[in-house]
């Protein structure tokens, strides 16, 4: 949903476009830094193992990484809290116009940002212009790739081939991929609804993240209904957005250390 | 022919003591040949083959096979991860290529349509060598955008082609811009560099024998020499000239748009499309000075059509590109520094004391202490090998300079974490295919097509006169009507 500047009303539109439909609450105060998410993500969204040499090289294919900071020298180390980053799902989102190809777009029913792998052509633009740094490109055919061969048989162990979700692509070399807030869930859940007659509600569908974190730092849900767990917490009054100066309306609070 | 005399500076009384050996002869509009001779020096540069070419030109053959085809192959079989591109650097060398190699091709338009828009003479021996440098430029800025693509093989979709789908390119996109800038230029400079060309091709058809008159004869397109052929050549040529011109300075300001659009600390800077402009010729330039100072070298009857006054002609150039570099340089890094953003702040301590500082100052050094120490001197200009090795030097800064900007500068964004000094792997090898490739365009080009524009020469060799007034030889040009 584009917003016409020239409009009178404009503003009422942005500021009612920065709810957005799907948000995330993080609580920085009891992530654990434990990657539960991380693992989980991985698991539901078939992404690669990149191997120890790609990871090391800063391939890894996270859709959601754990940040660790700290100030000072070792030994007298201040830690920072852990701070979880994932596509923050931008209401005007800089990854979106620069795609020569229409390849990284926003979804009209679900108001968040999609990538749609078939497009994609590769000119990782969209990457650069990312200030969250989120976006993760398939520099190789990672799923393809043997890990090692069997030792009781000389077979090669294909380690996707027995986990991979149906309800995933599998992304090839080439593509540009990132967070969909587990799109593939939300659509379940929305199906299952309609099927019974009645609305989604709150707390039914949580992404793969918020479901294995185990000291329940991330709340999912609907930001577009004030009843609704996320949207009070996101309002509240530790929260905070990252890079809310650029404007990129993200969809997900963080809340500070307390 | 209408004659409006004017002066040649050496012959004024007034500058006698400071010009007093300067014969004007010295020059090659004022030291004529007969047609026929001149014809026949061209040819002979260009079917005169030593065995030595033939090693160059079967070594540059076998670069371009294995570091530009096979490597190439290799990357699109393996996938990008074969090469250095990582998270904070998406964009690497390929980008740096592409970039490099318009600036070095705008130098060609800028000398053989902005030259000849305005009259400068000396010109015209080097716009056909200037004019391939921007073909040949361009071609290898193509192929490295592709080599750049992670899915090389449906570049297509760049393309507005209608589909079955409607699927559209995305005209918000400052790479769908720079696609459509960059066809234009190939195109346009293509079709530039083949007006002037026309002449020349009959006049080797009229000269030639066997294949060569085919080839000749095919490209030439029956072209006479008529009256009513030239006025016509000259109209299209004259059009061209005028409409590139726009062209140019538009498609490296598209190029720069596609840095200057994102939001990206050191690159969301207004002054970009200027200074990109200004960084193409300052390369462009140097690269011209290094193919005159090659083709002297290397080619017969050379010396005769590439003269000290030409390459002091381009000297001077380089040192006013290299001025107004200079401006554009501060400009870009003080305005971005007093801007006083954190991240900018971050960035510009990283280039000044980071692991990639060498090469900023070198940057520095190469592209403005050292033509401005250097090419202020009569002597260093006229002198062919200095100038290339000049031309070479500015050349390594402005690579070192879009290194900068691309790979170096993606180092630093807004999340720390991810900060990671990106390493080229295939681009190294990458780079050199493209390099050679241009090399081997250049050196099949000088066996099959006259490098010199002859008929251009002849014509400013009819337009000037020595005319004795008393006892001195004035110099006079004329215009024709």
């Amino acid at each position: 949903m584009s917003i016409d500047l020239n409009l009178v009303g404009a503003k009422g539109a942005i500021a009612q476009e920065a709810e957005g439909k799907w948000g995330m609450v993080i609580d920085q105060d009891v992530c654990t830094g434990c990657q539960a998410c991380v693992a989980a993500c991985a698991m539901e969204n078939n992404l690669s193992f990149v191997g120890e040499e790609d990871a090391g090289y800063g391939r890894t294919q996270h859709w959601i990484r754990i940040e660790r900071f700290w100030e000072g020298a070792y030994p007298e180390v201040k830690s920072t809290p852990f701070q979880p980053m994932l596509c923050q799902q931008c209401g005007s989102a800089p990854c979106e116009p620069v795609c020569p190809v229409f390849a990284s777009v926003h979804s009209q029913s679900q108001d968040i940002n999609l990538q749609v792998y078939n497009r994609c052509v590769g000119t990782r633009y969209c990457a650069n212009n990312c200030p969250y740094q989120v976006r993760q490109f398939n520099y190789r055919d990672y799923h393809l790739d043997p890990i090692h061969a069997n030792e009781v048989d000389g077979q090669l162990v294909y380690p996707f081939h027995n986990q991979f979700n149906p309800d995933v692509t599998v992304r090839r070399r080439g593509v540009m991929e990132k967070c969909t807030f587990c799109i593939q869930r939300i659509h379940k859940a929305e199906d299952t609804a309609k099927s019974q007659g009645r609305e989604v509600v709150d707390g039914e569908m949580v992404p793969a993240c918020a479901q294995a974190c185990p000291s329940n730092a991330i709340t999912f849900g609907r930001l577009d209904d004030p009843e609704s767990l996320v949207s009070q917490m996101a309002h509240d009054e530790r929260g905070f957005k990252h890079l809310e100066e650029l404007n990129t309306m993200p969809r997900i609070t963080y809340l500070k250390e307390g | 022919m209408a004659v409006t005399s004017k002066y040649f500076p050496g012959a004024e009384k007034g500058h006698e003591t400071e010009h007093e050996e300067h014969d004007p002869r010295e020059s090659l509009m004022y030291d004529p040949k007969p047609r026929g001779e001149m014809n026949q020096m061209v040819m002979e540069s260009m079917l005169t083959t030593s065995c030595k070419f033939w090693v160059v030109f079967c070594m540059l053959a076998v670069l371009v096979a294995t570091c530009f085809f096979y490597a190439w192959g290799y990357m699109i079989a393996e996938g990008l991860g074969v090469a250095g591109v990582m998270r904070p650097s998406y964009w690497g060398i390929f980008l740096v290529n592409t970039v490099f190699w318009i600036g070095i091709s705008h130098a060609g338009t800028f000398i053989s349509a902005i030259l000849r828009v305005m009259k400068a003479e000396f010109r015209r021996p080097f716009t056909r060598a200037a004019e391939l440098m921007t073909t040949f430029g361009l071609i290898q800025a193509g192929a490295s955008i592709f080599m750049h693509l992670g899915r090389v093989w449906l570049a297509y979709w760049l393309f507005p082609i209608p589909n079955e789908r409607q699927l559209w390119p995305n005209f918000h996109s400052p790479l769908m811009w720079d696609l459509l800038a960059i066809t234009t230029y190939v195109l346009g400079s293509t079709m530039y560099l083949f007006l002037p060309l026309i002449p020349d091709l009959a006049m080797a058809r009229d000269r030639s024998t066997g294949w060569r008159k085919t080839f000749f004869k095919t490209l030439a397109l029956g072209f006479r020499g008529t009256e009513g052929e030239w006025r016509h050549l000259q109209t299209a040529m004259n059009i061209f000239a005028f409409a590139i011109i726009p062209v140019m300075f538009s498609v490296h300001t598209i190029v720069s748009w596609d840095f200057a659009m994102a939001m990206r600390p050191g690159w969301s800077s207004t002054v970009f499309g200027p200074y990109f402009v200004l960084g193409a010729l300052h390369s462009g330039m140097g690269a011209v000075a290094i193919v005159l100072c090659l083709m002297r070298a290397t080619m017969k009857h050379m010396d005769y059509f590439l003269r000290a006054e030409h390459f002091d002609a381009l000297g001077k150039l380089m040192m006013i590109v290299s001025f107004a570099y200079a401006y554009f340089f501060f400009n870009d890094y003080i305005v971005q520094w007093y801007g006083g953003d954190k991240w900018t702040d971050a960035l510009l301590h990283w280039l000044e004391e980071g692991p990639m500082a060498w090469m900023f100052y070198q940057l520095i050094f190469f592209n403005i202490v050292l033509p401005w120490l250097t090419l202020w001197n009569r002597k260093i200009r006229q002198n062919p090998w200095l100038l290339a090795l000049i031309g070479l030097l500015i050349n390594v800064g402005m690579y070192w300079e879009r290194y900068l900007i691309v790979p170096v500068m993606l180092t630093i964004n807004r999340m720390p974490f991810t900060w990671k000094l990106y390493e080229p792997r295939i681009e190294i090898f990458l780079t050199i295919g493209t390099f050679s490739l241009f090399l081997l365009f250049y050196l099949a080009a000088s066996r099959l097509i006259p490098l010199i524009p002859v008929w251009e020469v002849q014509e400013g060799q009819m337009t000037h006169s020595l005319r004795k007034v008393g006892k001195t030889q004035v110099p006079t040009i004329s215009e024709f009507e």
